[in-house]
């Protein structure tokens, strides 16, 4: 049995330790606001915060991640106004918005390291997550934009 | 059957606390209502004909089909398109909204299930949804007004002469009553929906809505905190989740198959064949072996322990090496015949000078961030088998109907929910993934999820064709271009629906070879005979991607080797304003005008011109630049709709490209939602920018060598071009509304390409970019 501790609340699992966090995430919880894309840390759609660290849930397997805090998107922010989430809005970053749970919380952990981030450090730092849809120049804004106070 | 989403199904004329029986009844006594046609007569009132009568289902316009108001006043306006990132769930209802006098902040959008009957039309793709729906949007919204405005008056007891609604209420202009359409909804909703002549429409000034640009799209919210439900993320209660191995070459088939290992993997319960169709099946699944388990990431490693013999069939030899040369060898000589104004050999052989080029552009996959996948579930009902599915699709009334057949149930006991679409781009537009989980369903008697892993997205998917273009343009003693020969190479969409297809159909030939707009007295289009050895499907602006990196391509060319401006030779080629009818030009045979009639849509270079210039002016074409950075501009119509984009790059010394900006202009008629316009126009920038930079789907023993993101390369916020303008044309309501979602991306390989060649002199024949930069 792994014990997970997801947005402050504890969840058993007692499958196969080995298998990706994603998908005890997504289809043992219930959490389906982290995204599946690519399952090899490739397109960051998966992206949630483990012990206050940005990862893919697609490539930690679900027992490597019983120890720490696990913050999804849908504990970000018990109202959803975290400031990334509010710029986010304010410039009507999505298109198919599918992305965006994982491009969120990569830009959460972001700021949460680098309030004032350059633009070359908001490039670098997101250039993990991909959007086939192409939101990326209302994404950098989305950035900038949280980390100046929405 | 509890399901977790129930069908979002508004019963027609739905009010709080009435049943539907009553409704029902109350309608018939009305004498006037056919439950799910379209009531009202559409060239009555039409600004403008369109093809979408002749889509399945056409259109339907009838306010109780479509809207629901509740007696707290909340007006539930149902979409019946799939939303998939171009903010058309928002847009439809929104001209509903506005039509009808509705406060935005009290409606709510519910999806339609797949009944194309009820709703009419439901195929998302094409660029089709506003174009063809705003009239019967309008017409709904101002049906509802009409009859708010009349149980109003009827309430009072006052000529409804005397009443208007306005925001949401009814006014009686002489005493100032007011009534909410709550208070109004039951006895407006039990009338029948007035005549189409009888409808008076919104003067566009008073639209509070449509052309602001102002409203957000209705689900930006729950996108940002994780509560938007997407087609992955469907739930029905007990539902088990699988993988599928399929065969690994299209046309291949499952020889045997030996699951025990894959057994033993904890939390994998069962291993079940799935029925294959052979190839061409349209949208049939592919076949193989599913791995059920009790989670996704389970059945993946389940599904890692198979071990299968497949038969790989006779594309097993499919080579894209080889095919390119066999596609230009092809195009090296005469080809069929497709569009012959004038005397384009001749005019070859008299010209001054011959301008030659060859363009590749090389199969894509469309990659969508979530990939294919559906929940399923096929049960023993009261009355039958039944169906309940759950899909990101973009087609819920074609899948509803194939999923009825491949069951063999009526189509009536098939419901087919339409979640959000994590991208769509084409790839949801064909439902094999839908069919897929029914038939895991129906042989585990279990609901079940199939996922589509990234590699099965990108090793399976409907790819957007490869083409090899060859132009030859003559040019006189003047400088003029006097002859055009253009010969288009590429496996047709047609070969994924009828064996043997072997030449482009006129769909594809009219995406921007036989509709070609110049004004060049000896034009001739030829297509060559080319087999397709994969599955070939729509991708985002389809053939227009490929013909537009060519005839966009050479007009620079021509530019280059006349040493004058890319621009004015555009222009020049373009002509005098004026409508180009290839229908009248010999050897085009059943012109397709994106199923739209030329009347309405006729080519009209002068939009085209205006674009070119418009986008030319904003990016300031003509001024100095420092070295090692250029400009491009590339022109072209595609679903009616007119875009030209100038791009600038920089090419360092190392052959590093970046793009500091991008000027688009599209002219897409009459708009409704110009912020959802512009971030398409942004997209397009980054989706043209990934399949001309990276983008490449290559064959070798008849299987894709790209797997995943490590392989198929797209556009990573680092090189993404960020300065992106868009100028939208402005137009009044008589100019016909035409698409939006496909056309910003023709344009942009060939802008960048351009400009890549005024940068560094390096001119880009072959797609992707790739490394041929690199110094």
């Amino acid at each position: 049995m792994v014990t997970l501790k997801v947005n402050g609340q504890s969840h058993g699992y007692d499958g196969d330790p080995s298998v990706p966090l994603l998908w005890v995430l997504r289809d043992e919880l219930g959490l389906t606001g982290t995204k599946f894309g690519c399952g090899e840390g490739l397109c960051g759609a998966c992206t949630v915060h483990l012990g206050g660290t940005a990862v893919r849930s697609c490539s930690v397997a679900v027992a490597d991640a019983a120890a720490q805090e696990i913050v999804t998107i849908e504990g970000l922010d018990p109202e959803g106004n975290h400031p990334v989430q509010r710029a986010w809005r304010e410039t009507s970053a999505p298109q198919c918005g599918y992305c965006h749970a994982g491009q969120i919380m990569q830009a959460a952990a972001l700021l949460a390291v680098t309030p004032k981030p350059t633009d070359a450090d908001i490039l670098s730092g997101m250039s993990g997550n991909i959007c086939r849809c192409g939101c990326y120049q209302r994404i950098a804004a989305a950035v900038r934009l949280a980390s100046t106070g929405v | 059957m509890t399901h977790m989403f129930e069908p979002t199904v508004i019963e027609p004329g739905q009010v709080a606390n009435v049943s539907r029986r009553s409704v029902m009844k109350g309608m018939v006594g009305s004498g006037a209502l056919v439950l799910g046609t379209s009531l009202l007569p559409r060239p009555a009132l039409s600004a403008w004909d369109t093809g979408a009568g002749k889509m399945p289902g056409g259109t339907v316009n009838d306010p109780h089909v479509y809207i629901a108001i509740e007696s707290s006043g909340l007006v539930t306006i149902i979409t019946n398109r799939s939303e998939m990132g171009t903010g058309v769930r928002t847009s439809l209802p929104m001209i509903v909204a506005d039509e009808m006098e509705a406060d935005w902040a009290r409606v709510r959008v519910a999806q339609a299930p797949g009944d194309e009957k009820k709703y009419g039309n439901q195929d998302t793709d094409g660029s089709r949804s506003v174009r063809h729906f705003i009239q019967p949007m309008r017409q709904c919204g101002a049906a509802m007004r009409a009859m708010l405005e009349q149980a109003a008056a009827t309430r009072w007891g006052v000529p409804v002469s005397q009443v208007r609604a306005e925001n949401h209420q009814v006014v009686h202009l002489g005493s100032g009553n007011m009534l909410g359409y709550g208070e109004l909804a039951k006895a407006a909703s039990a009338l029948p929906a007035p005549p189409v002549e009888s409808l008076k429409l919104k003067d566009p000034k008073s639209f509070r809505y449509i052309g602001t640009g102002s409203v957000p799209i209705v689900d930006l919210h729950d996108i940002t905190t994780g509560q938007a439900v997407y087609g992955i993320d469907a739930k029905i209660p007990g539902m088990k989740y699988a993988v599928i191995a399929r065969p690994p070459v299209v046309g291949g088939k499952l020889v045997s198959f030996d699951a025990s290992e894959a057994l033993k993997i904890p939390g994998v319960e069962k291993v079940v064949e799935v029925q294959a169709w052979p190839w061409p099946s349209k949208f049939m699944p592919v076949g193989g072996v599913a791995v059920v388990a009790r989670n996704t990431g389970c059945a993946i490693k389940g599904r890692e322990k198979l071990k299968i013999v497949w038969d790989n069939g006779p594309n097993a030899t499919y080579d894209s090496a080889d095919f390119r040369k066999q596609m230009e060898a092809t195009a090296a000589n005469p080809c069929k015949v497709v569009r012959n104004d004038g005397d384009a050999e001749g005019a070859l052989k008299s010209a001054a000078k011959v301008v030659t080029a060859q363009y590749y552009v090389p199969h894509l996959a469309h990659a969508s961030m979530e990939p294919p996948t559906a929940t399923v579930h096929v049960f023993q009902g009261k009355a039958g088998p039944e169906c309940v599915a759950y899909a990101p699709t973009q087609s819920p009334g074609g899948c509803r109907d194939d999923l009825a057949k491949v069951l063999g149930i009526p189509v009536e006991n098939v419901t087919v929910n339409v979640l959000l679409l994590g991208g769509g781009f084409g790839r949801k537009s064909k439902w094999d993934h839908v069919l897929e989980a029914a038939l895991v369903s129906k042989a585990t008697g279990a609901p079940i999820k199939v996922v589509w892993t990234r590699e099965d997205d990108i090793r399976h998917d409907f790819y957007h064709t490869v083409s090899v273009e060859r132009i030859d343009a003559g040019i006189d003693v003047g400088g003029k271009v006097v002859a055009w020969r253009h010969r288009s190479v590429a496996p047709t969409i047609r070969s994924t629906f009828a064996a043997g297809a072997d030449h482009q159909a006129p769909f594809e030939l009219g995406m921007g070879l036989v509709d070609n707009p110049f004004s060049i007295p000896n034009l001739r289009c030829e297509n060559g005979q080319c087999a397709a050895h994969t599955r070939i499907g729509w991708f985002r602006s389809v053939s227009n991607i490929p013909h537009s990196f060519a005839v966009q391509s050479m007009v620079a060319e021509i530019a280059a080797t006349l040493g004058r401006d890319p621009k004015d030779v555009l222009l020049e080629l373009l002509g005098p304003s004026r409508i180009v009818d290839p229908r009248k030009s010999p050897e085009v045979d059943s012109f397709w005008n994106y199923g739209d009639p030329f009347e309405t849509y006729p080519i009209d270079t002068g939009r085209l011109r205006r674009v070119t210039e418009i986008a030319a002016e904003q990016a300031g074409w003509g001024s100095a630049l420092p070295k090692g950075q250029g400009r491009g501009i590339a022109a072209h119509r595609s679903f009616l709709t007119y875009v030209a984009s100038v791009v600038h790059v920089a090419v360092d010394d190392k052959g590093g490209l970046t793009i500091p900006r991008v000027d688009t202009a599209i002219d897409c008629g009459f708009h409704v939602n110009p912020e959802r316009i512009r971030s398409q126009i942004e997209g397009a920038a980054v989706m043209g920018l990934a399949l001309a930079k990276h983008g490449q789907i290559t064959f070798k023993n008849g299987q894709p060598e790209q797997k995943n993101f490590d392989g198929f390369i797209v556009t990573r916020i680092d090189e993404a071009p960020l300065d992106v303008r868009v100028h939208i044309v402005p137009a009044e309501w008589d100019v016909p509304s035409s698409g939006v979602g496909e056309p910003g991306l023709p344009p942009f390989a060939p802008a960048l390409c351009n400009a890549i060649f005024a940068a560094s002199g390096k001119r880009i024949r072959s797609l992707p970019i790739g490394d041929q930069l690199k110094v």
